[in-house]
């Protein structure tokens, strides 16, 4: 479903990817593991096509998004990291707008909006403002534009970020019940997010990855606990790359 | 290419929907319009003594427009891409199966539309001439019009500098000096300046790219289609350029 090819990028002398490669297949939930800065949201951000890479691709159900942007961007849900949304719009306006961006018309479009209303749980807060609203809240907005067009491809960046413990389990849980259908990567740094929610994690380190792998796996590299795991891991190619 | 017309003109209807709500959402919109009427009226009515003229036209009306211009219309256009990079939202847009000219096209057009009802607000002042004296109004009519089209000029001006930086405030002073600039070009103070210093050939060449030179004719009732194509091909160029600007910044983000 997703297939990403050697994607990179630098920033003026940093490299920032190198060489990204990993598929995601329908059903998979992909957790994307890495420190501050080690490239998790340049990576995402050139999946959905908001950067552009240096080189490489990403295929989503067989469109490029470099060459193929309109088609690929169809089939892709992005939460950037931060879930920027405009201030001044309602929740339904933003809704709407969603919708016009990806052409949802008649009762396909108001069906979509009433589904991510409740999935998100947004009916409370639907005639206010974002300015106004909780940064939990914030995020599901963003979530739900996010899921408005039922893609095939979800790329959330930090979903759970600003929510609180009973919000969180809220979203893994839809996260869970959407994953049947549907090819997700969500970066995280939360590693206590991990087992309930992903099938496979990814680690990313100094734009590299540097394992691939079910999360039962990865934590029997740290004698049964992902943090230690993660921790050597991320050390080992500090050692390797200085 | 195929369907690429009505994916261009859909993104255009969706962006200009989002951004005139903008406008009106905020006081953005409505402080422009009082005090773009304000200001009008202050320096048709005050400062050129319109009825101490004793004409029953809008000539001194139309006279300040440029100089009026150069500093509403970068207010209207500045936050137009800068807030989207303030904000992050341009990350949410780019991700977006929509198409980035229809985008630009979109935003312009709502900015121009709250120029548009500015003009449209001083309507009652057209009826006024009338009720004075015997007023030409095919001349208001073609004044008018040019206006308009000049509006949409700056405010292409404003559209392209606010997608070179995230600060609106940054956004307003550089196109209220490009404003200046492109007005100023055919003022004769500056052309006889650029005549003595460069020679007639460049002086000619930048009066003919100011508004003044494509807006002045109207004001005697001349209504000349290669003034209206070169704002309208302005305007084209301005979307171009900040559609160029904006693609810019997805190969080398900040």
């Amino acid at each position: 479903m997703l297939l990403v090819e050697k994607l990179t990028k630098s920033f003026s002398q940093r490299q920032a990817v190198s060489s990204v490669s990993f598929q995601i297949e329908k059903g998979e939930v992909i957790g994307f593991l890495g420190q501050n800065g080690a490239g998790k949201s340049t990576t995402l951000r050139m999946i959905c096509g908001a950067i552009e890479p240096d080189q490489g691709d990403a295929r989503i159900a067989g469109y490029s998004i470099v060459r193929h942007r309109r088609q690929a961007q169809r089939l892709i849900g992005y939460l950037p990291e931060g879930a920027p949304l405009y201030p001044d719009m309602r929740v339904t306006e933003f809704l709407n707008f969603m919708a016009d961006c990806h052409q949802l018309q008649g009762s396909a479009r108001q069906s979509a909006i009433d589904r991510v209303i409740t999935d998100t749980r947004l009916s409370s807060a639907l005639g206010q403002t974002i300015a106004t609203l909780s940064k939990g809240f914030k995020r599901r907005v963003g979530l739900a534009g996010a899921l408005l067009h039922d893609p095939p491809a979800l790329i959330l960046d930090e979903p759970l970020d600003g929510l609180d413990p009973i919000q969180r389990s809220a979203v893994k849980t839809l996260i869970s019940t959407m994953a049947p259908d549907k090819a997700v990567l969500i970066s995280t740094h939360n590693l206590d997010d991990i087992p309930a929610m992903c099938s496979r994690t990814i680690i990313i380190d100094h734009g590299r990855i540097i394992a691939d792998e079910t999360p039962d796996a990865l934590a029997r590299r740290g004698a049964g606990s992902l943090e230690t795991a993660f921790a050597e891991l991320v050390s080992e190619t500090a050692r390797v790359t200085h | 290419m195929k369907g690429y017309l009505p994916y261009l003109l859909t993104t255009t209807a969706t962006a200009w929907k989002r951004e005139v709500s903008t406008y009106f959402a905020t006081p953005l919109a409505y402080i422009f319009l009082a005090i773009f009427l304000l200001s009008v009226g202050l320096f048709t009515w005050d400062i050129s003594g319109f009825f101490e003229a004793g004409t029953a036209d809008l000539n001194a009306f139309f006279g300040w427009h440029p100089w009026l211009y150069i500093f509403f219309m970068p207010a209207l256009a500045m936050r137009l891409w800068s807030d989207e990079k303030l904000l992050g939202t341009i990350e949410l847009l780019n991700s977006l199966p929509v198409s980035l000219s229809g985008l630009v096209a979109g935003k312009l057009l709502a900015a121009w539309t709250v120029a548009g009802a500015g003009l449209v607000m001083t309507l009652p002042w057209w009826i006024i001439v009338n009720y004075l004296g015997d007023t030409d109004n095919g001349v208001i009519a073609v004044s008018y019009l040019m206006s308009w089209m000049m509006a949409g000029a700056f405010l292409g001006i404003g559209s392209t500098v606010s997608a070179l930086t995230s600060s609106s405030a940054i956004a307003f002073v550089l196109s209220v000096a490009a404003s200046f600039l492109i007005t100023a070009a055919g003022w004769p103070i500056l052309s006889v300046n650029i005549d003595s210093v460069f020679g007639p050939t460049l002086s000619e060449i930048v009066s003919q790219f100011s508004f003044m030179t494509h807006f002045s004719p109207a004001q005697r009732g001349v209504v000349e289609l290669r003034n209206i194509i070169f704002f309208v091909s302005f305007i084209g160029l301005s979307i171009f350029a900040t559609r160029l600007l904006i693609e810019y910044r997805r190969r080398v983000p900040k």
